[in-house]
């Protein structure tokens, strides 16, 4: 089943999960995902070939997709 | 349209807005950064120690002189080295429950061999396009050249409240995203041949070095830059 997870303080949260014949599961996922991105966060998914993608719309058919926080030199 | 023309919808990552001026690091940018790092590390060193040499046959007075300038030749380069190793150390700061589930989902993103180098060395294995990298909370260190050269890279996740485990998630995600941003973001704390860096790890840390040293030399035999992103 298709997750949302923030990567945070906590370890991780999985803030939405949605299976294909859910739309409307799916539609709260993408709102939680707009809204991490209008926080700041990344959005990210995991490709076959060991890349990750941004995206800045929520995936319907992604196994996951993470949210991250931005990066910086230190 | 980002800062000074950086146009964020051309992939990549978006922290790359935040250093405009620094040109995209590509494998030629690389090697470069690599020579200019000894030049200067020689422009620093060789005056002090010629002088040095000088000193000794002096007498005995500047011979006290010229060993002082000697070892202080010798110094430079081990602070830097020094300064190098200090992003691969750890400094925590979650609680324990955290720690765990980030390592959970840290273990999800990588490799068995590289979850088995993580539990022993507390760093992420991870290859690249320009070489492979060591991942810790506050950077990585790039084993370039087929294991003849390492580059130490200071990027942290912005804000300290995430644990360990999640912070080298970030940096691995954001790696595997773009690794020329990723490259360019980051800021080179040192760069030089890999002994003078394992000198300054712990035990464990130089497992982890040597085992990127051979997965480095293992791709020694291409070209250095192998990746889809790299030849872009």
């Amino acid at each position: 089943m298709p997750k949302l997870i923030r990567l945070d303080q906590s370890g991780h949260t999985m803030l939405a999960e949605w299976s294909a014949d859910d739309q409307s599961a799916f539609e709260r996922a993408a709102i939680a995902f707009r809204e991490q991105l209008e926080q700041g966060y990344f959005g990210l998914v995991s490709l076959a070939d060991g890349r990750a993608e941004q995206v800045t719309e929520l995936p319907f058919d992604a196994p996951m997709v993470i949210l991250r926080r931005p990066i910086a030199g230190g | 349209m980002g800062a000074a023309g950086f146009d964020a919808s051309a992939a990549g990552l978006p922290e790359r807005a935040n250093v405009p001026w620094r040109p995209r690091t590509d494998a030629v940018a690389l090697q470069e950064a690599g020579r200019r790092w000894t030049r200067s590390l020689l422009a620093q060193v060789l005056p002090i120690a010629a002088t040095g040499l000088f000193f000794l046959f002096l007498g005995l007075i500047p011979a006290v002189v010229g060993l002082i300038l000697l070892a202080h030749a010798w110094v430079i380069p081990e602070l830097y080295a020094n300064r190098g190793a200090a992003v691969l150390h750890a400094h925590g700061g979650a609680g324990p429950d955290a720690e765990r589930r980030a390592l959970l989902l840290l273990g999800d993103l990588v490799s068995d061999e590289a979850r088995r180098l993580h539990a022993e060395t507390g760093l992420i294995l991870e290859r690249g396009a320009f070489g492979v990298w060591l991942l810790a909370e506050a950077g990585g260190v790039l084993v370039a050249d087929g294991g003849q050269r390492v580059f130490c890279y200071c990027v942290k996740v912005r804000g300290s409240d995430l644990p360990t485990s999640d912070q080298i998630a970030h940096l691995l995600l954001a790696l595997r995203c773009e690794e020329r941003d990723f490259l360019t973001v980051a800021n080179l704390a040192f760069s030089g041949a890999p002994w003078r860096l394992r000198r300054r790890l712990a035990p464990e840390q130089r497992l982890a070095l040597d085992a990127a040293r051979a997965a480095a030399a293992e791709v020694a035999d291409g070209p250095v830059v192998t990746g889809a992103t790299a030849a872009a």
